[in-house]
């Protein structure tokens, strides 16, 4: 007589005529008639219960009827997220309960219009369903962050720096195109990258935010738009510049792509790789200046390649965790002894690669003593790192690695070895150039 | 009518909506939900996901990130007179999504349960209770937790070299798909066919 009654309340607090279909089928089981099964449910449609007490009859309705224990599931009950090992659909369930509570999103954000801040805009947009469709207008943000516009900036300007180091007269046009060869270079690198990494960068919150991540591109579009900045970028190094210039710089793009990116997560190798590709930008300009790698050319790739350490080292100090969960291996998680000691030892050799700029004749003597007190705080940073190695000077160290290189390259140009023998004005003897 | 189709048709009728933007998106063989004993699979997302996206929309809609996995999830817009090969990419994007979603959330859940696991070992070993004067939850140092994840890259290493040799491989296999779905509407687009009659007719690719 209990579950009678259960079952009377089990059809009134559920909608839909299957509802009633199911219990006559059920009522057959239990041996009573359909039509009195109706007639006694139509009977008590204005009589009022509790919540409480149908979720409770609901609860023994359904332990006694095995086949609906999925469905009961009244709101109150407390849902971990905890995967069992039950099916599917009892996990889907459990899932279902913390998401949001299902809007029917039209394509229209809703606008925040006295909000300032695009972070809130940025997060509260991140917990709508989207549209997929691509707005024309959003383009060049999207492709802008694609290509990680800032860090192609950095490159650029190495590879102009590079140029600007070689002992040649400046030539405008060929200045212009190599940057624009390697900015196109680097685009591609950096979009390729972000295409290999969807997941990945799903998982960490510093990279949680990239185009691909958030859909606003397809993995196609991201793929067609990395082809249609390398193909032009290496074909203008290659053809308006020199073949050497466009080697390196396809090079480098196939050493970012295809060996840095997958050896992320395969081996800690991945951060010398890392540091040979910031090394090449600086090389190719100097390459599209004289035709050829000289030893200046690989000088400044060096100052490239040890900068590189601290700067990475320090930065991955502080994001152990995210790295370790997302499963890439850096130093600083499998190797941290190696990490710290990687880091001084290469901000250390930075002065020594100061001193070789006057024997390699790329600058003047005057040029480590000038750069001389900032790769001294750099090393003593990198020290402090070593010994220390807590989050605070892991973070000095990055932000000083920041500023320390646009600094020492700027000290590298104005203390650059003069090629005019006429020009006697403040800058050292000149010498006749070391031309191979 | 079996138990299961009985509590299907419960849950479609107290839904508020869709139910026919369900019908007519979620279900890959049309025709065969009624009989089906189980509600086909991306019905089953989408109740998941609790979204469903308006009956006349073209494109294809991404979710905010889930909970466990981080990863956002896509309800794929079925169109009209689907080509064999759209099919045939979508179940692809389709499974790969579950696939990278069940990775995921494994990984996320196992790193921060061993993580737990590991800081009340250290706690205990110390002598600490879990919580100190406060009522905060104690938290060991930087070092400390530094040789948990290594400890935990360590032991996933293999797990981690193969979900990305496949995850590689699928992403390329998708992409290619998708660059020859592309070429395909575009060629018929060209030659001037429609979606309906010029099915199957010239396919290049």
């Amino acid at each position: 007589m209990f579950l009678w009654e259960g079952l009377r309340w089990k059809m009134r607090s559920l909608l839909g005529v299957g509802v009633q279909l199911k219990l006559i089928s059920n009522a057959s089981r239990s041996h009573m008639s359909a039509r009195s099964l109706i007639q006694l449910c139509r009977k008590n449609q204005a009589e009022w219960i509790t919540f409480q007490h149908l979720c409770f009859l609901k609860r023994q309705y359904v332990m006694s009827s095995s086949g609906l224990c999925q469905r009961a599931i009244p709101k109150q009950e407390s849902v971990t997220a905890v995967l069992d090992d039950r099916d599917d659909s009892v996990v889907s369930q459990v899932q279902k309960i913390p998401a949001l509570k299902p809007e029917p999103a039209t394509k229209a954000l809703p606008s925040d219009p006295a909000e300032p801040e695009a972070a809130r805009a940025a997060r509260l947009e991140a917990r709508q369903w989207k549209e997929l469709k691509v707005e024309y207008s959003d383009l060049p943000g999207i492709y802008a962050r694609l290509a990680k516009l800032k860090l192609t900036a950095l490159v650029v300007t190495t590879a102009a720096a590079g140029y600007a180091m070689a002992p040649v007269p400046f030539d405008p046009v060929i200045f212009l195109m190599a940057s624009f060869g390697t900015f196109l270079s680097s685009c591609t690198a950096n979009s390729i990258n972000q295409y290999f990494e969807v997941p990945f960068d799903s998982n960490m919150n510093r990279t949680k935010n990239r185009p691909l991540v958030r859909g606003q591109i397809s993995p196609l579009h991201a793929v067609s738009f990395a082809m249609a900045c390398g193909i032009p970028g290496v074909t203008l190094l290659t053809l308006g510049v020199n073949p050497l210039t466009g080697f390196l710089g396809a090079l480098n793009i196939f050493l970012y792509t295809c060996c840095y990116t997958p050896l992320k997560r395969l081996s800690i190798t991945n951060t010398w790789v890392g540091s040979v590709v910031g090394a090449i930008p600086p090389v190719m300009g100097w390459t599209a200046a004289t035709g050829s790698l000289d030893p200046g050319a690989l000088l400044l790739g060096a100052f490239l390649f040890s900068w590189q350490f601290p700067h990475f080292n320090a930065l991955s100090w502080n994001l152990r965790e995210d790295y370790s969960r997302g499963g890439y291996r850096m130093m600083s998680v499998t190797h941290p002894g190696l990490c710290k000691r990687v880091a001084l030892r290469h901000s250390v050799g930075l002065i020594g690669l100061s001193a070789l700029g006057p024997v390699l004749d790329v600058t003047t003597w005057t040029f480590p003593l000038v750069s001389l007190p900032i790769n001294l705080y750099i090393s003593y940073l990198a020290f402090r790192f070593y010994r220390y190695s807590d989050r605070q000077n892991a973070r000095k160290l990055f932000f000083c690695s920041l500023w320390h290189l646009p600094m020492l390259l700027l000290l590298a140009l104005t203390c650059k070895k003069s090629r005019v023998p006429q020009d006697e004005a403040a800058v050292a003897p000149s010498t006749p150039s070391v031309a191979l | 009518m079996n138990v299961k189709t009985g509590s299907y048709l419960i849950f479609r009728s107290v839904r508020p909506c869709y139910t026919r933007a369900l019908l007519s998106l979620r279900s890959p063989c049309r025709g065969h939900r009624q009989s089906s004993s189980q509600p086909p699979k991306h019905a089953k997302r989408a109740e998941r996901t609790g979204f469903s996206p308006a009956a006349s929309s073209k494109y294809d809609w991404i979710g905010p990130p889930d909970r466990l996995s981080n990863l956002r999830p896509i309800i794929y817009h079925i169109p009209e007179n689907e080509t064999p090969l759209e099919r045939k990419l979508r179940h692809l994007r389709q499974e790969t999504e579950d696939w990278n979603h069940e990775f995921w959330t494994k990984q996320n859940f196992t790193f921060t349960k061993e993580k737990e696991e590991y800081v009340q070992s250290q706690l205990t070993t110390k002598g600490l209770s879990e919580r100190d004067d406060d009522g905060r939850k104690r938290t060991l140092s930087s070092e400390e937790m530094a040789v948990f994840y290594k400890h935990f890259l360590d032991k996933n290493i293999t797990r981690h070299a193969s979900y990305n040799r496949e995850w590689y491989r699928r992403n390329f296999t998708i992409t290619l798909m998708m660059a020859r779905v592309t070429l395909h509407n575009t060629w018929r687009i060209l030659t001037g066919q429609t979606r309906g009659t010029g099915r199957e007719k010239g396919r290049t690719t």
